[in-house]
């Protein structure tokens, strides 16, 4: 598991409480992990602030699944 | 009701009503940053906290200008914290019937007023989303509700900020941050000293207490708001304006 995939996945325990387990990479944060449309603008705030990058809004609205997450932030970041 | 745990932003701090919120605030030991369009007037705000022994300063803001709104809540962020407490008190008039109204008359008042509202609450929700806590109060006014001639512009604003303020209180309720609205009547300042007095004294006879307000009952219900003692209260409109308007 890559470090970023780690941090991400942790960021989504933290933000949505939502067990380790359940996190995996396929997981869509509002269909199974049960988040609303303003936890997954808080989700984004928090990747912003763990990878020091700012998300456009744009970009931030395609980022649905925790595996979306991890590729934006490997194809901008990493 | 103390507000010590506060850092609190008030625009347009420099006199009248936003002033007499920035010291009663500040009076009940919140952090108290206070917005001027001047240098003059930033710095005279922070002159009265020091006289007063407040804990701010007084700092420059444009509220219709997007850039500096945000850098301004960047810096305070990064300088005293993010602020907790937020209240959207700037605004102007351009007074004119509306058959005359320019153009420029509407959307200098729609910005000052209302624009400056979004830019201000948006700058300031990340920070109270991540502390989990967070007021919002703007200073509407009693003709937002019930309307006033030659004042199309400013109603139509007031009354934009007291359904901002209900939408916003339904958006951010579940993090704990509270969305509020303060629609003052006729209060003592001078944009209502400069009335002739035949008009004064009929303002007058429309209130049932009898008396205009003062900057400071204004004050004291934004303190009301901005305590713990207030925390189910949101989305509401409070109306203070001695009777002349009951909602």
């Amino acid at each position: 598991m890559s470090n970023i995939e780690e941090r991400v996945k942790k960021i989504v325990v933290e933000q949505l409480g939502v067990k380790e387990d359940e996190v995996t990479t396929g997981a869509s944060f509002v269909d199974d992990l049960g988040a609303d449309s303003l936890d997954t603008v808080e989700l984004v705030m928090a990747l912003e602030e763990e990878f020091e990058c700012e998300i456009p809004d744009e970009e931030a609205e395609k980022i649905t699944t925790v595996q979306q997450a991890i590729d934006y932030i490997n194809a901008n970041l990493g | 009701m103390s507000l010590d745990k506060h850092i609190a932003l008030v625009t347009g701090a420099s006199r009248g009503i936003g002033q007499a919120i920035a010291l009663t605030l500040g009076r009940r030991g919140a952090t108290v940053i206070g917005t001027a369009t001047s240098e003059a007037g930033a710095a005279a705000i922070g002159e009265t906290f020091s006289a007063e022994g407040i804990k701010g300063t007084g700092r420059v803001l444009d509220v219709t200008d997007a850039g500096g709104v945000d850098a301004l809540v960047k810096s305070i962020g990064d300088e005293i914290g993010s602020p907790t407490l937020l209240v959207n008190n700037a605004g102007i008039t351009r007074d004119n019937l509306l058959m005359r109204m320019k153009p420029e008359e509407w959307d200098a008042v729609i910005d000052a007023n209302l624009n400056s509202v979004f830019r201000l609450s948006r700058a300031c929700l990340r920070g109270m989303m991540k502390a989990r806590q967070g007021r919002i109060i703007n200073i509407a006014s009693v003709v937002g509700v019930s309307g006033n001639p030659g004042q199309a512009n400013y109603a139509a604003a007031k009354a934009g900020m007291i359904g901002f303020a209900k939408s916003l209180a339904r958006e951010v309720g579940s993090r704990g941050i509270t969305v509020n609205t303060v629609a003052p009547g006729f209060i003592d300042t001078d944009m209502t000293r400069a009335l002739p007095e035949d008009q004064r004294q009929a303002l007058l006879a429309s209130i049932p207490l009898g008396r205009l307000g003062d900057a400071a009952d204004i004050a004291n219900a934004v303190a009301f708001l901005a305590s713990d003692e207030a925390g189910y209260i949101t989305g509401e409109t409070l109306h203070v304006n001695g009777g002349m308007y009951m909602a």
